[in-house]
């Protein structure tokens, strides 16, 4: 990536303007214009398939579910039945204790792993000691460890401990789940910390624990916000772990999401399910587009998905 | 964090030469595994034990039957590699007598799932690779609306995968909106070959974004000069593209292809509630994570001996990846410092 820069830059110097290049610039120009009519209807292709799935999800959301089938685009038939029928518990879906259970499981589970993974990745980024590339490699290595195979185990570990179906079952894994990507994402944005300021605040008399409180943490908050809504999805998102481990009492939203059933056997309440998704997914969508920045760049820097 | 108010007082700036140096070091040592105590018993707990647990266990068979006390599986002692010839030579024992297995067993449908998993994977991050490129080639020219674009593209990858399989098992439903719009009639979700398809389709629109925006942060990377001279030297658009863009993509390609390939090969969520592994006759898109879960119900040792196979396969592409393709994963010192010099 780094070797081309050098000799690039001088064959670019401009050329001297004369009448050749006037009429040259102006075909450019039109050349120009037309390329940017090609890009525009490029990314309109692109924008409309990436929303109109989410689009068609909103809309059925809001149409009453008779005219569940009718292909209309457009938002008609339009009802707020979906959504109170979303939160009815007669046919055994739990969205209100799903979404309160994901709020504090997820919680919770971000900031363990902040606190946890600030540490780590603090010194991992900082300081050199022996074995440091062998933890990077471990804690790396368990992200991309496929996680059925640690189901069975973890649900004998947990039926042993007497916790079936108490939070903790999902809570720790999850931890565990978002301690690789914090580690790794704080760990990127702390290598481009300014570390001189700290030097400085040790030269005038703070202890490191000080120097990183007053000086450094203050710096690094911007990253360590991006990594709590990176680890905050994540577990949001997850689903596996509470497929097996889960339960009715501790349902996660995505597990109250996949398993939504309607009063009539065999037949999928789509209005409903699609209303419930909304409302699974708009807190999300509202924390992206609000951090759109940060989010790219803390996915881009991680390079973990979330 | 907690860790931090225990490093121990720092000696007085100045001591001896070379063992200050050496205390200093280890002092140093100490410090950083004080720090990464907490972040490495979490994982010892929660993933090294259980995989040992799970190793172990694939060694084990079960005992008939179900401890009444804590309602998991008797153990029924060593039985070597039983377990995993049982997957891949798609053997059971039944009445104590090793034999193939019956069609619809776990074991039968073992190559089925290895072809799907694979089958997935390549396809849905070739897919994703070369939709990525394009989205990513867009996203990082100059124009109106670009941060609509940007905003929109974040939007698949915020949902979560299991609302996105809801919502396209309804787009996909036999009168939903796809059949109906394009005036066809396929079974989406039970058809062998378009089931599949199906989870092809979903998994792309889900997770090409996320690829898009690793490769255009690999994008930006490469200075505009660079593109000036090819153009000076007359380089068509093709050939700036293959020989220029691409090589210097490389590295970020190489770990944003890595990524999503490990990602692809564990694919549970998805297939689990679009099809519920089903499709053709019933197994069309069981993937090897899908058949875990299945047999974890069945019988934990064998589950146990499946998952230990599934992550050899996953760790032998993750080497061949970072052999063949050299990966950079870890963002290693000597890159930083070859940047740190140059700035």
């Amino acid at each position: 990536m780094t070797t081309v820069a050098g000799p690039a830059v001088e064959t670019a110097e401009r050329p001297v303007t004369n009448e050749y290049s006037i009429g040259r610039a102006r075909a450019r120009r039109r050349k120009q214009g037309a390329a940017a009519l090609r890009t525009g209807i490029q990314a309109a292709i692109i924008v409309v398939w990436c929303l109109l799935p989410f689009y068609w999800m909103v809309v059925i959301g809001f149409r009453d579910s008779s005219y569940t089938f009718d292909p209309n685009p457009l938002p008609i038939h339009l009802t707020f039945a979906n959504y109170i029928s979303a939160f009815d518990t007669a046919n055994g879906n739990y969205l209100g204790l799903a979404l309160l259970n994901s709020f504090g499981i997820c919680t919770v589970v971000t900031i363990v792993a902040l606190v946890v993974g600030i540490s780590a990745s603090y010194c991992l980024a900082r300081l050199n000691f022996p074995g440091k590339g062998l933890i990077m490699g471990f804690i790396l290595g368990a992200s991309m460890f496929p996680g059925v195979a640690l189901l069975t185990p973890l649900f004998a570990m947990f039926s042993q401990l007497g916790w079936s179906g108490q939070y903790q079952v999902l809570i720790i894994p999850y931890i565990a789940g978002a301690l690789p990507l914090t580690v790794y994402t704080l760990n990127s944005f702390f290598r481009e910390m300014p570390w001189d300021l700290e030097e400085a605040a040790r030269i005038d008399g703070c202890t490191p624990a000080q120097a990183f409180r007053i000086v450094i943490l203050p710096l690094a908050a911007p990253a360590v916000f991006t990594t709590a809504i990176l680890a905050f999805i994540a577990s949001w998102n997850e689903y596996l772990l509470v497929s097996v481990l889960g339960n009715t009492q501790i349902q996660t939203v995505t597990y109250a999401i996949a398993q939504f059933t309607g009063s009539i056997p065999h037949v999928q309440p789509y209005t409903t399910i699609m209303a419930a998704g909304t409302i699974v997914t708009i807190p999300l969508i509202i924390l992206v587009l609000v951090f759109q920045r940060r989010i790219v760049a803390g996915l881009t820097a991680g390079g973990v998905k979330g | 964090m907690t860790a931090l108010a225990a490093p121990p007082k720092s000696p007085p700036p100045k001591l001896a030469g070379r063992e200050s140096a050496e205390a200093n070091r280890r002092r140093v040592t100490r410090v950083a595994y004080a720090l990464l105590a907490p972040t490495i018993i979490v994982m010892l707990i929660i993933v090294a034990y259980p995989i040992v647990q799970s190793v172990i266990q694939s060694f084990n068979s079960d005992a008939s039957g179900i401890d009444p006390k804590t309602g998991l599986f008797r153990a029924g002692g060593f039985v070597g590699l039983q377990n995993y010839t049982n997957w891949l030579f798609q053997q059971c024992q039944i009445g104590g007598v090793t034999q193939a297995c019956p069609p619809g067993s776990p074991q039968a449908g073992f190559y089925n799932s290895v072809f799907v998993t694979f089958f997935f994977a390549i396809v849905t991050v070739a897919l994703e690779t070369v939709f990525g490129i394009w989205m990513a080639f867009i996203m990082n020219r100059n124009f109106r609306g670009r941060g609509i674009l940007r905003a929109a593209v974040l939007v698949p990858w915020a949902i979560p995968t299991a609302v996105t399989a809801k919502l396209w098992y309804f787009i996909f439903d036999p009168s939903g909106v796809l059949n109906t719009v394009l005036n066809i009639n396929v079974l989406w979700l039970s058809d062998l070959w378009a089931s599949r398809f199906a989870i092809i389709i979903a998994d792309t629109w889900k997770t090409t974004p996320f690829m898009a925006l690793l490769i255009l942060a690999g994008l930006q990377l490469i200075p505009e000069e660079t593109y000036e001279a090819a153009r000076m030297d007359g380089s068509s658009a093709v050939q700036t593209f293959f020989r220029i863009t691409l090589p210097l993509l490389k590295p970020a390609l190489v770990v944003a292809i890595l990524f999503r390939t490990l990602d692809a090969l564990r694919m549970y969520d998805l297939p689990a509630i679009l099809t519920g592994g089903g499709g053709g006759g019933g197994q069309g898109t069981q993937t090897l994570s899908i058949l875990v879960v299945k047999q974890i119900q069945q019988s934990n040792d064998s589950a146990s001996a499946l998952s230990t196979i599934t992550f050899l396969l996953i760790f032998a592409v993750a080497f061949l990846f970072i052999r063949l393709l050299g990966a950079n994963l870890t963002g290693n010192e000597r890159k930083a410092r070859r940047v740190a010099k140059e700035a």
